[in-house]
C-alpha cells in the first residue's frame, strides 16, 4: 500500500481486473493487452471494457484464434522491451500455447543468462460451477507450478485480484494469472442451488481506485482457527470458509494467492499450529498441486501432525457437464474429509 | 474381405508416403529440379500489393548465371569491396564451421552443426539488413553473427562451455544469445521464433520504431503451428518482418517432401496469408541480399511482411550428431544443381577481375590461421568435459530475477551434498 490511502469503490472481481489493466496501462506505456476479443467488445468476461477507447487500438486489440501466436508473440513483444498482458479466452485453450510457455516464457531469461527476459502476465479465467462444460471449467494450474521459471497466481476477491494483477504485471518473470471465474460476480458458498452473492456486502470487494499491489509469494490467513489448517485458493476459499461456519469447525484458512512461489512459512507456522491440514482445490487429484502441498507439509511438519494430511479435490476425470456438481468438490466433500481429519481431536 | 466391401466398383484407398529419389547407393540426376535462368524473374516495385506477384513464390529470383555474371532486374549492383566483404564473411564462417566441427571430433565439445552450403543464406542477408535490425534466427544462422562482427571467441567459448561463456554453460553449444548484436537467443524447438519475431516487429511498429525483424526456419519446420500462427499474426498487423524458409531439402533424414514439397513450393505458403512471397536461389549471394533488400524496403516503408523461401542444399549432416549417408545419397552434395554458394561469389568477382585464385587461396589460409588463432585462445577458458567451468551455484541463477525460497533451499542441498561428498568437484 501507498502512503497515501487511495479513495475506495465497490467492484466485482472483473470490475477490480478492469481496473488493475486500466491503472497500469496509464502508469507504463509499455504495458498492452491483447487476446481473443478483448479490443472492441472488451473481452467475452468484460474484464477488458473500454480499455481500447481509452488506451487506442494499438495497445488494446484483438487477436486471431491461435493462443501458440498470442503467446509467441507476447515473448517477442517482451524481447523488445513491452509488458504484455495477454489474455487466454479460457484455461481450457491454453495448451496450444504449452510450447511457448514452457520453452520459451519459462525459460528465456535462463537460456540467455538474463540477456533476454518475459515480462508476461497471460490472463485467463478457469474453474467450473458455470454450466461451462470440459472446455470451460478446467483448472490446469498443476501444469504450470511444475514447470521451472513461470509464477501461478490465483486471487480470491476483487480486492486481490488487482493487487495481485498489478504485482504480475509489474513482476519481470512470467506469470500465469488464474481468474476464478465462478466468483467474478460474487462469493460462491458451494450451493448451486441457493441464490448466489455478489461482492457487494463482501469486505474485499471494497477496492482502492488507484494503484496498490498484494505482494506475490504472500498467503493470506482469511480465517484463523486452531482446529485444523485448510490450504485453498480461488474459488474454493469460499467454499471452505462456509463450509466451516455451517459445520462449526474452527479451521484456520489459509488463502494460498500464489502457487509459485509459494508461502511456506505461512503454511508451516499455521500447521505446526493446529497439527492437521486438509487441502481443497477443484483441479482434478492425481499429481495435482495438492500433491505438492501435502509433501512440503509432511516434510515440514510430520512430528506435529495429528491426522493423515487430507486432499479434497475434483475428480480425475474430464469436467462433466450436466453432473458439474457432482464432479465439484462442495460443502460435502470437505465436510466429510473435516470428519475424517477431526475424528480423534 | 475385398469382396465384402461395399464399394466393389471402386480401388479400395491407397495411402501416399512420399519417398525422396535417392537414397544411399544411388546414382543421383537432379535433373527434375526446375532451374529458371538467371535475371528470368520479374522484381515488382516494392509498394506493389502481394496478390500482383504470386508467380514470384514458384520460381527463383536468380542473379548469377552459369558463367559467373551478375544478370537481371534482381542485380543488387554491389560495389566489389562489399562483394568481397560478403565473400569474406562467407568464407569465415565455412572456416570456423570446419574448425568447430573437428572440435566437436576432437571430443572438445559435445555438439555442433555447420552451415556447409548455406553460407548465402544468412550471410548474404545480414548484409542487406541494417545492423540495428532484429534477428530470430533458428540453429544454423551462425552467419548472421559472423557477418555482425561477433567475437569468434565469444562464439567458441559458447561452444565449449567455458569459463568465458556468456551464457555460463546453460546453452546446448551454438545456441547462442546476443543482444547487442541484434540477435535472439536460439531454442532448440522448432519455429518457436516465427512468431515471436512477429511480435517484436509488432512492438516495433505499434512504438513507431524504425527497426525492422527477420527470423528464419527450415522447410522441415514450417509444419509447426507457430510458423503458421506467426504468417496469420504478420498478415493481419502488417507486421515489418522477414519470413525466411531455408529450403535445404532435408530436415535430419527426412525429405523436404515430409514437409509438403512434392505438392507446391515454400514460398507458396505466403500466398494463403496474402504476403508477399519470393523464391530464390540460396546459393546465389546476389539473390539472397537482393531480395532481402526488398523485402526489408517493404517492411521499413509499411508494406508489411515478406515470405522468401532460400532454395539451397545441406551440404552437411543435421549435425555432429548425424551421419546422412545413411539416408541419402552420397552423390547429392555434389550434384546439387544450384553449386556452390562460395564459389560461386568468388567467380563472380574473378569475372569481374576484382578478384583472383591466388588471393582467394590466401584469404582461407588468412581465415584458418585466424580461426585457429581464436579458437587457441578459446580453449584458454577451457573446454567441455574438462571440470566445472562454472561455480556450482551458477545452475540456480536466472530461474527468476529474484531467487525463491525452494530455490535456494535446493542450491543449499547441492552445494551440502559437494561437501558430503569429500571430493569438491574440480573447477578449473
Amino acid at each position: 500500500m501507498t502512503d497515501q490511502e487511495p479513495p475506495t469503490t465497490r467492484m466485482n472481481m472483473i470490475q477490480a481486473i478492469n481496473s488493475a489493466l486500466d491503472v497500469m496501462m496509464a502508469r507504463d506505456p509499455d504495458v498492452i493487452v491483447m487476446g481473443e476479443d478483448v479490443g472492441y467488445f472488451g473481452g467475452v468476461f468484460r474484464a477488458t471494457a473500454g480499455l481500447q477507447e481509452k488506451h487506442g487500438k494499438t495497445r488494446v486489440f484483438d487477436t486471431p484464434i491461435t493462443e501458440c501466436g498470442i503467446i509467441g508473440v507476447a515473448v517477442g513483444m517482451g524481447a523488445y522491451g513491452l509488458r504484455p498482458v495477454p489474455e487466454i479466452q479460457f484455461a481450457d485453450y491454453i495448451y496450444p500455447a504449452l510450447d511457448q510457455l514452457v520453452s520459451e516464457a519459462a525459460r528465456l531469461r535462463y537460456r540467455s543468462a538474463g540477456e533476454f527476459i518475459s515480462p508476461i502476465t497471460v490472463r485467463s479465467p478457469f474453474g467450473g460451477g458455470i454450466f461451462g462444460g470440459q472446455t470451460h471449467s478446467q483448472s490446469p494450474e498443476g501444469i504450470f507450478t511444475h514447470i521451472s521459471g513461470v509464477k501461478t497466481v490465483i486471487p480470491s476477491t476483487p480486492y486481490d485480484a488487482k493487487g495481485l494483477l498489478i504485482a504480475a504485471i509489474e513482476d519481470n518473470d512470467p506469470t500465469i494469472f488464474f481468474e476464478p471465474k465462478r466468483i467474478y460476480n460474487g462469493p460462491f458458498d458451494g450451493y448451486w442451488d441457493k441464490p448466489s452473492q455478489n461482492w457487494s456486502k463482501h469486505p474485499a470487494g471494497e477496492v482502492p481506485t488507484g494503484y496498490y499491489k498484494v505482494d506475490l509469494g504472500k498467503a493470506a490467513v482469511v480465517r484463523a482457527g486452531e482446529a485444523v489448517t485448510i490450504l485453498c485458493y480461488g474459488t474454493m476459499v469460499h467454499v471452505c470458509i462456509a463450509t466451516c461456519a455451517e459445520l462449526g469447525v474452527d479451521a484456520e484458512i489459509v488463502d494460498l494467492r500464489t502457487l509459485v512461489p509459494l508461502d511456506i512459512e505461512t503454511i508451516e507456522a499455521s500447521v505446526k499450529k493446529t497439527g492437521r491440514c486438509l487441502i481443497v482445490h477443484e483441479a482434478t487429484r492425481t499429481s495435482g498441486f495438492g500433491a505438492e502441498l501435502s509433501a512440503l507439509v509432511q516434510e515440514r511438519c510430520f512430528y506435529h501432525l495429528e491426522a493423515p494430511i487430507e486432499r479434497v479435490t475434483g475428480f480425475d476425470t474430464p469436467y462433466p457437464h450436466s453432473l458439474e456438481w457432482a464432479y465439484f468438490p462442495g460443502p460435502v466433500r470437505i465436510g466429510e474429509a473435516l470428519k475424517k481429519i477431526m475424528k480423534d481431536a | 474381405m475385398a469382396s465384402e466391401h461395399p464399394r466393389a466398383n471402386l480401388p479400395t484407398l491407397s495411402l501416399h508416403v512420399p519417398e525422396p529419389k535417392f537414397r544411399p547407393g544411388d546414382a543421383v540426376d537432379f535433373a527434375a529440379v526446375g532451374i529458371p535462368p538467371a535475371g528470368e524473374a520479374r522484381r515488382p516495385d516494392t509498394a506493389a500489393h502481394p496478390g500482383d506477384f504470386t508467380d514470384l513464390a514458384y520460381t527463383l529470383v536468380r542473379v548469377l548465371d552459369d558463367d559467373g555474371h551478375a544478370v537481371g532486374p534482381w542485380n543488387p549492383r554491389l560495389s566489389p569491396d562489399m562483394l568481397r566483404k560478403m565473400l569474406r564473411n562467407m568464407a569465415l564462417l565455412r572456416a570456423f564451421d570446419e574448425r568447430m566441427f573437428r572440435a566437436q571430433r576432437q571430443g572438445k565439445t559435445s555438439f555442433y552443426m555447420k552451415a556447409l552450403g548455406e553460407e548465402a543464406v544468412a550471410v548474404a542477408a545480414t548484409h542487406a539488413l541494417d545492423p540495428d535490425d532484429m534477428c530470430f534466427p533458428s540453429y544454423r544462422q551462425q552467419g548472421i553473427l559472423i557477418t555482425r562482427g561477433y567475437p569468434l571467441v565469444e562464439m567458441m567459448n559458447q561452444i565449449y562451455s567455458n569459463r568465458g561463456d556468456k551464457l555460463q554453460g546453460k546453452q546446448l553449444p551454438i545456441m547462442y544469445s546476443a543482444r547487442d548484436h541484434g540477435f535472439f537467443s536460439i531454442s532448440g524447438n522448432l519455429t518457436t521464433q516465427y512468431p515471436q519475431a512477429v511480435g517484436w516487429a509488432m512492438a516495433s511498429a505499434a512504438k513507431g520504431d524504425t527497426r525492422i525483424a527477420a527470423t528464419w526456419c527450415g522447410e522441415g519446420s514450417t509444419a509447426e503451428g507457430d510458423f503458421h500462427s506467426a504468417c496469420t499474426f504478420a498478415a493481419v498487423y502488417r507486421a515489418p518482418v522477414i519470413l525466411n524458409i531455408v529450403n535445404n531439402q532435408w530436415a535430419i533424414s527426412s525429405f523436404s517432401g515430409f514437409a509438403g514439397a512434392e505438392s507446391t513450393t515454400f514460398a507458396a505458403r505466403a500466398v494463403g496469408y496474402g504476403i508477399a512471397g519470393l523464391r530464390v536461389d540460396g546459393n546465389d549471394a546476389l539473390a539472397v541480399y537482393a531480395a532481402t533488400l526488398w523485402a526489408a524496403e517493404r517492411a521499413r516503408t509499411n508494406q508489411g511482411p515478406t515470405l522468401i523461401e532460400h532454395f539451397t542444399y545441406r551440404a552437411e549432416g543435421h549435425s555432429t550428431s548425424d551421419d546422412p549417408t545413411q539416408y541419402r545419397s552420397a552423390g547429392e552434395p555434389n550434384a546439387w544443381p544450384l553449386g556452390d554458394p562460395v564459389r560461386r561469389l568468388k567467380d563472380h568477382l574473378i569475372g569481374l577481375r576484382e578478384w583472383d585464385e591466388d588471393r582467394h587461396a590466401a584469404q582461407d589460409k588468412e581465415l584458418a590461421d585466424l580461426v585457429k588463432a581464436e579458437q587457441k585462445e578459446a580453449e584458454k577458458n577451457g573446454i567441455l568435459g574438462h571440470g566445472l567451468h562454472q561455480p556450482l551455484d551458477t545452475l540456480f541463477d536466472g530461474v527468476f530475477e529474484e531467487m525463491p525460497w525452494h530455490l535456494k533451499e535446493q542450491r543449499a542441498q547441492m552445494l551440502a551434498e559437494e561437501t558430503a561428498s569429500g571430493r569438491p568437484w574440480d573447477r578449473k
